[in-house]
């Protein structure tokens, strides 16, 4: 049950949302998809379920496109958030399951667990209209994932959350992930895709930028990080072979480096110096990748 | 179930259980027994059973006795009382309600009738009409026995000439039919008018409420739009269908309790009392079908704006067209066989209000108004295949804009490149 997504393509009129782009998603990973605004995501998603059609190229899932005959097999949190405002929770989850094909009964048992999961079993019987944002946002993640689909896409399912209700959410979804769940998500925040996803597809302008496995990712990039805290100034460094980029902290500076020998070289040099309190070679960051790929920083 | 009936039982529980639906509906129903209690209404208010009574203040001797014939074969409900004492204490007797009126009779110059009408106030022009029409007739009696004309003249000189209609057409309807069906028609024509309005507008509010609150992106992701669409025209459908059968239900039955008091008045005019079947078959083919052409185009109207507020503006062009429909109906009542109305009745957005016009007040021959439905039925179904692509785009368009200019986009976005 491998998502594939071959030359996928698609214009509204004489703009390109999404340009070639040939993904494959494993079955029972977490994949995700970093991009600016307007970088495509939503729309690849919205291609994924098929609401849009794509221009060109084709999107299977275990060989077969999907459509509304699978959709009990998907679940989707779609980026803007809403609910039927007026109704109460209980009747909107099950409303929403049945068309995903699930019976009423094991719908109200679902949501029941769910609920007690999300520490909110007392939001049963309340209209949406009634919760605050963050709550009806828990909502709507039990509407997409109450059916157990197979495949689930999450647009953006942490933002506008407290840290408590991201660290539960998050949660929620590494465990629906255990359970078997291919799950496909986009996020801005970096460090929750650096967290979760073993890989990963940044998208730039309807291209994808970088693709794959998040260690391979961090290893091709080359680049690393050097963090030094010094008594001394570190202003000549900037000028120092093999260094990208500096950048003065109050207790010393941050450098990007084309690798360890360039830490090697760094180190000889500043000994005797003076005092070194701090000497740390890093894993680049997936925002470091980011920023160097999409050539402006995003966070 | 199917996803289908899902979404369709849905919108129908959902409407029907809204507080906004129970009060229209028992609101219409206490207008239903209204209008069919009208006559106890109104002689619940009368306070003298219904009947004005006036002191006539004859100073003549003479006039009192044939005025009181006269108004007693022309109006059972006002009642005469000849009052003795001034005209002063006349007035005050008015004054103090023991009287509607009190008419002063005197004879002029030439010995003819002579009246003066005081009342408390003189808005109650059909009682006043009728105390004229029946001293006009003792002034008209005494006039001819002066000229010496006999009673026999005198009725032969008043007597109507003999002047018939006759239609040559094969079928036509008689005068008394015409009259008949103008009232029905034009009571089933308000229906059409306000029921596809009011639905196909429950419509547009439905849609874009959906989208408005943004749930329409996971409901899109489960079912087809299509199959929303037309799963929630025919929800909305059951619910018109329901709301009718309770003020036909509640209105029926409390036309016939109330059968006795009404005959005589509007009712009987308009000829309710027998309908011709063939007429509300057409009623319902046309009302069945005009709201199927109405909401589809509601449907993806609504499809197109971000927000409640923009629902009316977007709708709008669509409201003025069952204006117009409404207003070339209206017109048509009065001259049925003008051939702005044959040619109107084959636009297929005025064909479910002008050609039930015509079928329900003309003889057309059945091509006719077949050619007319036939017409109305393709349309619908260009419509619905048309509406359906703008509807699916539609509804994954946001923004500011709502013009007319996104129906083209919205089409784009589900083109097939």
């Amino acid at each position: 049950m491998v998502l594939k997504l071959e030359h996928v393509t698609k214009r509204f009129g004489s703009f390109t949302a999404v340009d070639d782009l040939s993904l494959t998603i494993p079955e029972k990973e977490m994949f995700g998809f970093l991009g600016a605004n307007g970088a495509g995501k939503t729309t690849t998603f919205r291609m994924i379920l098929g609401l849009l059609d794509a221009s060109a190229g084709s999107i299977t899932w275990d060989g077969n496109p999907l459509n509304y005959s699978t959709s009990h097999l998907v679940g989707y949190l779609p980026e803007e958030r809403g609910l039927y405002p007026k109704l109460k929770v209980r009747e909107q989850i099950v409303y929403l399951a049945r068309l995903r094909g699930m019976a009423k009964a094991d719908a109200l048992k679902e949501l029941k667990i769910w609920l007690e999961k999300f520490k909110v079993p007392e939001y049963e019987n309340k209209r949406v209209e009634e919760l605050s944002k963050g709550n009806q946002q828990k909502i709507q993640f039990i509407a997409a994932v109450i059916h157990k689909p197979k495949l689930l896409i999450l647009d953006e399912p942490f933002s506008g959350l407290d840290p408590v209700n991201v660290e539960m959410l998050k949660e929620a979804v590494l465990a629906l992930k255990e359970n078997g769940t291919t799950i496909v998500f986009s996020s801005h925040q970096m460090h929750h895709v650096e967290e979760m996803c073993e890989h990963l597809c940044i998208l730039h302008k309807g291209r994808p930028v970088v693709y794959g496995a998040l260690k391979e990712i961090k290893r091709a990039f080359g680049k690393k990080n050097l963090i030094i805290h010094a008594d001394f100034s570190l202003e000549f460094l900037k000028d120092f072979p093999g260094v990208v980029k500096t950048k003065p902290t109050t207790e010393g500076a941050e450098l990007q480096i084309e690798g360890e020998r360039v830490a090697e070289s760094i180190l000889k040099e500043i000994v005797g110096k003076g005092f070194i309190r701090k000497f740390a070679l890093e894993e680049p960051s997936l925002n470091d990748i980011f920023i160097e790929k999409v050539g402006d920083s995003y966070e | 179930m199917n996803s289908f009936w899902i979404i369709l039982f849905h919108t129908y529980l959902n409407k029907l259980k809204s507080k906004s639906f129970i009060i229209t509906t028992l609101m219409t129903v206490v207008i239903v027994l209204g209008l069919t209690n009208i006559q106890n209404i109104i002689d619940l208010f009368d306070k003298n059973g219904g009947k004005d009574s006036i002191a006539v203040l004859d100073e003549t001797g003479q006039l009192y006795e044939p005025l009181k014939q006269q108004m007693k074969a022309t109006n059972n409900d006002i009642k005469l009382t000849q009052y003795k004492g001034t005209e002063k204490e006349a007035e005050k007797a008015v004054e103090e309600g023991k009287y509607n009126g009190l008419i002063l009779l005197r004879f002029n110059g030439e010995q003819l009738p002579e009246a003066t009408y005081k009342a408390m106030s003189i808005a109650d022009s059909s009682l006043f009409a009728d105390l004229q029409i029946g001293l006009q007739q003792v002034k008209t009696m005494l006039a001819a026995s002066k000229i010496n004309l006999t009673p026999e003249q005198l009725q032969k000189l008043y007597e109507p000439v003999a002047f018939d209609k006759v239609a040559l057409e094969k079928d036509a309807k008689t005068e008394e039919e015409l009259n008949q069906a103008r009232g029905l028609v034009y009571v089933l024509l308000f229906v059409i008018y306000f029921s596809v309005i009011m639905y196909a507008s429950m419509i547009a509010t439905e849609v874009a409420t959906e989208k408005s609150s943004r749930v329409m992106e996971i409901l899109i992701s489960s079912v087809s739009p299509i199959k929303q669409m037309f799963a929630k025209i025919i929800g909305i459908g059951l619910l018109s269908m329901t709301q009718f059968a309770v003020f036909l239900i509640v209105g029926y039955y409390s036309l016939m309790s109330n059968m006795d008091s009404l005959k005589d008045g509007f009712f009987g005019v308009y000829g309710f009392g027998s309908i011709p079947t063939a007429t509300i078959v057409y009623a319902v083919i046309f009302f069945i079908l005009g709201y199927f052409l109405y909401a589809t185009l509601a449907a993806f109207l609504g499809s197109l704006v971000s927000r409640i507020e923009d629902v009316q503006q977007m709708i709008t062009p669509m409201t003025l067209l069952i204006v117009g429909g409404f207003m070339i109906a209206m017109f048509g009542l009065g001259k049925p066989d003008a051939a702005f109305i044959t040619a109107t009745s084959y636009i297929p957005f005025f064909t479910p209000m002008i050609m039930f016009l015509r079928v329900g007040m003309l003889t057309i021959p059945v091509w006719e108004a077949v050619l007319g439905i036939a017409l109305l039925v393709a349309t619908i179904i260009a419509l619905a295949i048309f509406g359906a692509r703008v509807y699916r785009g539609g509804v994954l368009m946001y923004g500011r804009s709502n013009s007319f200019k996104d129906i083209k986009q919205a089409l784009e976005l589900t083109k097939n490149e």
